[in-house]
């Protein structure tokens, strides 16, 4: 039998190195230990953990999510024991897994991000953070950083002062032009970019005329946003120098592949996980049998092409 | 999961019987599984459904569904012979220790996950009655299956088979000598709620399934949050079986 050249899955996004192009997506993916029954996580190019803020948040009240089609609605609103829990009680659980383990950094004002991403600094096993400037779900800060381009500037100057490592911005797709969202961050200091962060969206119970959700607004994730995502990432590939992170509706490895041909550097998986805990692999896997069809010996040869 | 049988019960309920490929983990009472529906245009996430037996023998478990969507409506039309897709056993479960004679109350479809914890219980020699309330005679579901274990009570509102009324208007909660030293139960929060209140009454151990909706099923997505007196817990894993005395406004 005649051996094939397996492709080369690796990526770089910054200082990080990817073993592929696949990670999770922050708040779908716990702290990567949820999932460690269905599959070896460290096969993972990278783990973007929960949203962590600098003091302990419950978060929204129930009923927080809502099924919509191909889709669905969640208003979690940062629920995470803030930053020190995660560096005395996760952290240390968590570090010696063999993937890149990022933090997604998330608060109300910018002397929190700083407090966050000062302490997170100091983790030699956290290569990288992603800032959280898109969470729809929380009264303050959050999407309010990053619907804006002079605040979306203030805060990841503000950030890049004082992370030395890997900085990705997580930009919101509820926003007029995202490309220029993603120029302002990118001259501010951010190594790479992540998007979409979800949908603002809603629904209702007809009957009860009520609102689904508990905060009547919430983040649409899911198939039913992947060609807005798709079309994001196409637009700000084709804007900045940093790589792009594509994430938004990505069930499988075609939908994975159409965000790299669109310009995405590395991808995150989200609520698929919910529906197959397991479907990381799945989607590795489906890459490289990709690229060995197309003839490809090095995942970056497909980046951009469209 | 093969589907090994597929039996209507009448036009709201049907119990699924499915055969996993390898041998069964070991299933607490209580604890559910999290069923992929496919094809269906609306249904994207999956259905946490309580288990309602398990046959280690013939290395089966049961799952008692009431049709209530689109997605229970597109499983009910599941063939013998068809596969599921199951991510289980997820959750805590029911206690099987502490208390010598056992009250089970099941509202409706709630008898669900009642049915392997009665079989448990009778199994190490408690002692289990089963309640069981509904609308009308035919929301009361399995109810020879219960008398296997133990005695059965039953109430409907319509009085079409039992007592008239709601399970907490059965003439046990009336009687003077109430022999019980625990309840557990599953169903509509309101009855819970109200059993809760009864076991508090009669300082008894009260435990209660609850049926928040849920994503992932497995503790990372913290959408099926029930606020308790340690803040928000997740009822995937840290339920769905809880003391009503964790519960806040439940006591």
């Amino acid at each position: 039998m005649e051996l094939k050249n397996m492709p080369d899955l690796c990526v770089k996004i910054g200082g990080l190195v990817l073993k592929n192009p696949v990670m999770t997506a922050s708040g779908t993916f716990g702290y990567g230990e949820e999932f460690a029954d269905f599959f070896d996580i460290s096969t993972l190019g990278g783990i973007i953990v929960k949203g962590t803020t600098g003091s302990k948040r419950e978060g929204n009240a129930y009923p927080r999510m809502a099924e919509t089609p191909s889709g669905m609605l969640n208003a979690v609103g940062l629920q995470n024991k803030g930053v020190d829990n995660f560096i005395s009680d996760i952290y240390p659980r968590i570090k010696d897994i063999n993937t890149n383990m990022i933090v997604n950094v998330s608060g109300s004002t910018i002397d929190e991000y700083i407090m966050v991403a000062s302490k997170l600094n100091e983790l030699d096993k956290i290569p990288a953070i992603e800032l959280n400037i898109s969470c729809p779900n929380v009264k303050e800060g959050g999407m309010a950083f990053g619907t804006s381009c002079p605040s979306a500037i203030a805060v990841t100057e503000a950030i890049r002062k004082v992370y030395h490592k890997t900085l990705i911005v997580k930009l919101s797709p509820n926003v007029t032009n995202i490309a220029e969202m993603a120029k302002a961050v990118e001259g501010a200091g951010a190594d790479s970019v992540s998007l979409i962060n979800t949908l603002l969206g809603m629904a209702i119970d007809i009957e009860r005329q009520k609102p689904l959700l508990s905060t009547i607004t919430g983040g649409l994730s899911g198939p039913a946003v992947k060609p807005v995502a798709l079309r994001m990432v196409w637009q700000v590939a084709k804007a900045v120098k940093i790589p792009v992170i594509g994430l938004g509706g990505i069930m499988n490895a075609a939908d994975a592949i159409e965000f790299m041909l669109a310009g995405a550097t590395a991808i995150q998986v989200g609520t698929a996980n919910f529906i197959d805990p397991a479907v990381c692999p799945k989607i590795i896997d489906g890459i490289n049998d990709y690229l060995i069809r197309h003839r490809n010996n090095n995942v970056n040869e497909i980046i951009g092409k469209i | 999961m093969k589907v090994v049988s597929n039996k209507n019960l009448n036009t709201k309920y049907f119990l699924l019987t499915l055969q996993p490929p390898d041998n069964m983990p070991v299933i607490l009472p209580g604890q559910f599984a999290q069923v992929e529906i496919k094809d269906a245009k609306n249904t994207f996430l999956r259905r946490p459904l309580s288990v309602h037996d398990v046959d280690y023998k013939n290395n089966t478990i049961k799952l008692l569904v009431q049709i209530i969507g689109e997605g229970t409506k597109k499983l009910s039309e599941i063939k013998e012979g068809d596969s599921l897709n199951l991510v289980y056993p997820l959750g805590n479960s029911f206690s099987t220790s502490g208390a010598d004679n056992v009250l089970l109350v099941g509202g409706g479809c709630g008898i669900a996950p009642l049915l392997y914890l009665a079989r448990l219980l009778f199994e190490k020699n408690i002692k289990v009655t089963t309640l069981i309330g509904g609308s009308s005679e035919s929301d009361i579901l399995e109810a020879d299956e219960y008398r296997k274990y133990g005695d059965v009570l039953i109430t409907t509102l319509d009085a079409s088979i039992g007592e008239k009324g709601l399970v907490t208007q059965h003439s046990v909660f009336n009687s003077d000598k109430f022999p019980y030293t625990a309840i557990y139960t599953c169903g509509p929060e309101p009855m819970m709620k109200a059993l809760a209140r009864i076991a508090k009454e009669m300082n008894i151990r009260c435990e209660v399934s609850l049926e928040n909706m849920m994503a992932c099923g497995i503790g990372a997505c913290l959408c099926c949050v029930v606020d308790t007196n340690e803040g928000n817990k997740c009822t995937c894993t840290k339920g769905p079986v809880f003391n009503y005395k964790e519960l806040k406004g439940w006591s």
